[in-house]
């Protein structure tokens, strides 16, 4: 059956090498939390912990015995999806995760869809006026964009549209305290509020996010308007938009249906390193805003020195990572035809 | 390798081209002044100061730039300018030992797997495979959190994550050599594999490593300072930029911007020079990818 579905079976193919990648986070995760210097039951425990419970910590996360059996136990944890407790919060590292991580990517898809709104018609435009005004202005957000640490423009932005503009809300968290949050639906502020039609607090929402996910798409719309401009001055100067141009079609068939859907490939292909970056940089920009994602969560918990719950977030962002490479590869499938002869 | 045969010539090619790429694009002559600038105040700079950068003074605290403090004063009378350039020397040392550490163990790792290659290689790629599928700067923030809050273990971090960009690029240089015709005359003269490697394939590599450090060195501080900017690695009196960066955030929502404002310029300045001077490079290394 799946022979005369060349598609699906790529798809599968595709689904069965992220296993490996998966088992190799784990791996590292669990070396991560064994590599503590000295006794990880002592870190696990807390700072507060006496000898007693330093020695519970060891029996319930089986540290007392040998390396490879610690390794089953904890891969075994992980199918349970068990993370620890996080010492800061009380309670499971799982659900503080699941609690806050709508939060986060409310913000970084916003961001995402922000940078490539902008990016991909900039870069276009770029290429095809070569040494216009666009162009110029797309290479001075390009090396401009990547040489931002999201952190400082984060905080000019505040500078500039808190304090002398006044026009955005104060940088503190996802909503004013003046509004209630919507009725939890999907965790999304903005499409929970749209679903109740509750439209003031979604616009409470809304400010409150334009600032953070823009910087968050500044930073990433620089790597994706790049590529964007590269694969499609590659795309406009090979045979094949030659031999369309002197077939005789029209510069815009040219343009979209020919240069533009191959130039797309290479660009999607990137997307998967800016996603690395923006879910690093994310974790900055939450610290700036007090957005009270998984990232300002990873960050409180290093403070205290709450290790479980730094390595449930470290795993759980891989993991997201893995899963969103997987998605972008999919849809590579989907966009490129060829990839089902391909596979034959 | 072409200056095998002729090396005074190719050496004065070499220098032509790359006073031509010098003269035919300002803006990598401007790079390299920028760098220059960077280099002596970090050598130069901590004596050249015109304030100690921990002096603290309340009676000058939360002063504007003026005259005597061209950058202002921070919340217990510091001068941020004394601190901005201080700080030069120790975020440049951490990006350059980190770049200079993951440059030599990736260097080591590429050549072991591009020359032998089989299951070493396949290991490696794995191994490199999944260092990618973390999200970098989280892993680095993993990492510290592991080894310990300290300022070798920010560098240890920053090496392991810019690791695979080196031994993917050595592995891919040293691979495509390993049987080409200057590798067997050494190899037949009797030259050792590691001698072969170290000598004839590996400074092969090195023009693109070039490009590839200098890129690094801009996203290695970077993420540095925002490690540091979360609470990783430097502690609080101690001048750093992305330290100095957090701490005048709290300042910002009160308009006392220069706190924050100067230390993050200066870091976009230093990052901008080596992604400036990165592609300066790439033109006189490869000027087929000169964009």
């Amino acid at each position: 059956m799946l022979s005369s579905h060349p598609r699906l079976r790529a798809t599968l193919w595709r689904v069965a090498q992220s296993i490996p990648v998966v088992i190799g986070v784990v791996v590292i995760s669990f070396l991560l939390t064994r590599a503590l210097p000295g006794d990880p039951a002592v870190y696990f425990a807390g700072v507060a912990a006496d000898a007693a419970s330093i020695e519970e910590t060891r029996v319930a996360m089986g540290l007392d015995k040998p390396l490879p059996q610690q390794f089953v136990l904890y891969v075994g944890d992980l199918m349970r999806g068990d993370l620890g407790m996080s010492l800061s919060s009380g309670r499971s590292v799982v659900d503080d995760l699941a609690n806050r991580l709508p939060a986060s990517l409310e913000l970084t898809l916003t961001a995402l869809v922000l940078a490539v709104v902008i990016a991909v018609p900039l870069g276009v435009l770029a290429a095809t006026r070569p040494g216009t005004w666009v162009d110029h202005l797309c290479r001075v957000v390009v090396t401009a964009g990547v040489s931002l640490p999201t952190f400082f423009t984060g905080i000019l932005l505040i500078y500039i549209f808190y304090y002398l503009m006044g026009i955005a809300p104060s940088p503190l968290g996802r909503l004013d305290f003046i509004y209630l949050s919507p009725d939890h639906v999907t965790g999304f502020y903005l499409i929970d509020a749209a679903l109740m039609g509750d439209w003031e607090t979604w616009r409470g929402a809304a400010k409150q996010l334009i600032l953070p996910a823009s910087t968050l798409a500044l930073f990433t719309l620089a790597p994706i308007a790049r590529m964007t401009r590269a694969a499609m001055l590659t795309a406009l100067s090979s045979d094949f938009i030659r031999t369309a141009r002197a077939a005789g079609l029209s510069s815009r068939t040219v343009l979209y249906r020919y240069a533009f859907r191959n130039a797309l490939l290479p660009v999607v292909t990137t997307l998967g390193m800016v996603f690395s970056f923006a879910l690093g940089a994310n974790v900055l920009v939450e610290k700036v805003f007090a957005w009270p994602g998984i990232g300002s969560y990873a960050v409180e918990a290093l403070v205290v020195s709450d290790y479980a719950a730094v390595q449930g977030f470290v795993l759980a962002m891989a993991l997201l990572f893995v899963a969103l490479n997987l998605v972008i590869d999919l849809l590579y499938t989907a966009i490129d035809p060829r990839i089902g002869f391909d596979a034959k | 390798m072409t200056q095998a045969t002729d090396p005074a010539h190719a050496a004065d090619s070499t220098l032509g081209h790359v006073l031509y790429v010098l003269r035919a694009n300002p803006v990598t002559m401007l790079a390299f002044g920028m760098f220059a600038f960077l280099i002596l105040s970090a050598i130069f700079g901590p004596a050249l100061v015109p304030y100690d950068p921990l002096a603290t003074n309340a009676a000058a605290a939360l002063q504007p730039p003026s005259a005597a403090h061209w950058f202002g004063t921070d919340q217990v009378g510091r001068d941020v300018f004394s601190r901005v350039i201080v700080a030069t020397r120790l975020d440049l040392s951490i990006s350059v030992a980190a770049v200079a550490l993951s440059f030599v163990v990736g260097s080591i790792l590429g050549c072991i797997a591009g020359y032998w290659g089989g299951w070493l290689d396949s290991v490696l790629n794995r191994f490199l495979d999944t260092i990618m599928a973390f999200p970098l700067f989280v892993l680095a923030m993993g990492i510290v959190a592991a080894l310990g809050n300290t300022i070798e273990n920010i560098i240890y971090a920053t090496a392991i994550i810019n690791m695979p960009f080196y031994a993917r690029l050595v592995r891919a240089e040293v691979n495509i050599r390993r049987d080409a015709g200057f590798v067997r005359a050494a190899k037949l003269a009797g030259s050792s594999d590691i001698r072969v490697l170290a000598t004839q394939i590996f400074p092969n590599a090195l023009p693109p490593m070039m490009v590839q450090v200098s890129l690094n060195l801009g996203w290695a501080i970077l993420n540095a300072a925002g490690l540091s900017f979360i609470g990783l690695g430097v502690s609080p009196p101690t001048a750093e930029w992305g330290i100095m960066v957090a701490e005048g955030a709290n300042f910002i929502v009160s308009g006392e911007w220069w706190l924050a404002v100067f230390p993050g310029l200066w870091l976009m300045f230093a990052v901008f020079t080596f992604n400036l001077l990165g592609d300066g490079l790439r033109d006189i290394v490869d000027p087929r990818k000169r964009t």
